[in-house]
């Protein structure tokens, strides 16, 4: 299993590196701004700045990278619990 | 290997994954100040019987099976993860991220499904500048509710006549993926078209969607499907877990 994550997450990460490196005139927006954003522009009423604004500086950047972490430890952890090691669940010292 | 440890490697496989795409993330999520108030309300109004409904299924299920928080721990984190990670999708050049609702609503029910994806979109509106706090009612009825109760009505008709499990799922992921984003152009139709024709803006949007959706409706597809076999094959018994009834 930990192989098959880490062959993912890598697999992920190369096709990233090489879509964006690859096509240097596409702009990866997302469909928030090409789509969700020009047409409430066009139509008089454009996003406002969020209640709580994150988007500024690096802050953002330290709250996604805390978000997937958290995410990911979530994640994680109940998996452990749904799919304990075969030896523990056998032992009884899985938690289910 | 501990709990703990192999939270930390699972911790630090999401966290890269989403660092590759730094800075506003925000896809299908509309933000604050695009809805009218009138419309906002409305879409608040359309979620709150649904979220309701889903937080009654939850606590009666957890009641009768305690694995079941465990699972929906763990649809949660997914659903949370997967709806604020912009994938890069060559045939648009442009960014958009999957919902994971369909997958969720196929483990877990389409009811609770709605709870959980509330919980990840209040927590995007809040913190990660994704999505908004007055649009949560339009973004949740599109996520959430047409999301998890399309994926799962689709899932349920495709077993109904003898389609094989597998493709069953693959065809929830799909369908509650362009079914969101299809409600989505439905809510910025119906509040922006000036001239009181939503169809005047609805094709348009949903058009303008399709070239980035399309394939990564495709992708969370395969997602459903690789996870729900997953389970399947290693512990069938959670497909089994209790329900009340009349839920789906």
């Amino acid at each position: 299993m930990r192989t098959a994550i880490a062959v993912a997450v890598l697999a992920v990460l190369a096709v990233a590196i090489f879509l964006v490196a690859g096509d240097r005139n596409a702009r990866w927006e997302g469909v928030d701004k090409t789509v969700v954003e020009k047409y409430a522009t066009a139509a008089g009423r454009p996003p406002g700045k969020p209640w709580i604004d994150t988007d500024r500086g690096d802050i953002l950047l330290f709250l996604f990278l805390l978000a997937g972490a958290a995410g990911g430890f979530a994640g994680g952890y109940f998996f452990r619990e749904l799919f304990p090691r075969k030896g523990r669940e056998k032992n009884g010292s899985g938690n289910d | 290997m501990t709990a703990v440890r192999r939270g930390a490697i699972a911790s630090i496989s999401c966290a890269a994954a989403l660092l590759c795409f730094p800075g506003r993330a925000h896809a299908m999520h509309i933000a604050d100040g695009i809805l009218p108030p009138a419309w906002a309300g409305f879409w608040f109004l359309v979620a709150a019987p649904f979220l309701v409904l889903g937080m009654r299924e939850l606590r009666i299920r957890s009641d009768r099976e305690p694995r079941f928080k465990a699972l929906v721990g763990l649809v949660g984190a997914a659903v949370f993860v997967l709806s604020c990670m912009p994938i890069p999708v060559p045939t648009a050049g442009s960014c958009s991220h999957p919902c994971g609702t369909g997958l969720a609503a196929i483990l877990i029910g389409p009811g609770i499904t709605v709870v959980v994806a509330s919980t990840a979109l209040l927590l995007q509106a809040l913190f990660l500048a994704h999505g908004g706090l007055t649009t949560l009612g339009a973004n949740l009825v599109s996520m959430g509710v047409v999301g998890a109760y399309l994926g799962s009505g689709v899932f349920l008709a495709a077993r109904k006549v003898r389609i094989p499990w597998l493709l069953a799922a693959f065809l929830a992921g799909l369908v509650s993926d362009w079914g969101t984003y299809a409600t989505t152009s439905f809510e910025l139709s119906a509040a922006l078209a000036r001239d009181g024709s939503m169809g005047s803006l609805f094709l348009p949007i949903l058009a303008a969607f399709a070239p980035t959706q399309v394939p990564l409706g495709i992708f969370e597809g395969f997602l459903a499907a690789g996870a729900y076999r997953l389970i399947r094959m290693r512990r069938p018994e959670l497909m089994d877990l209790p329900r009340e009834e009349g839920a789906a």
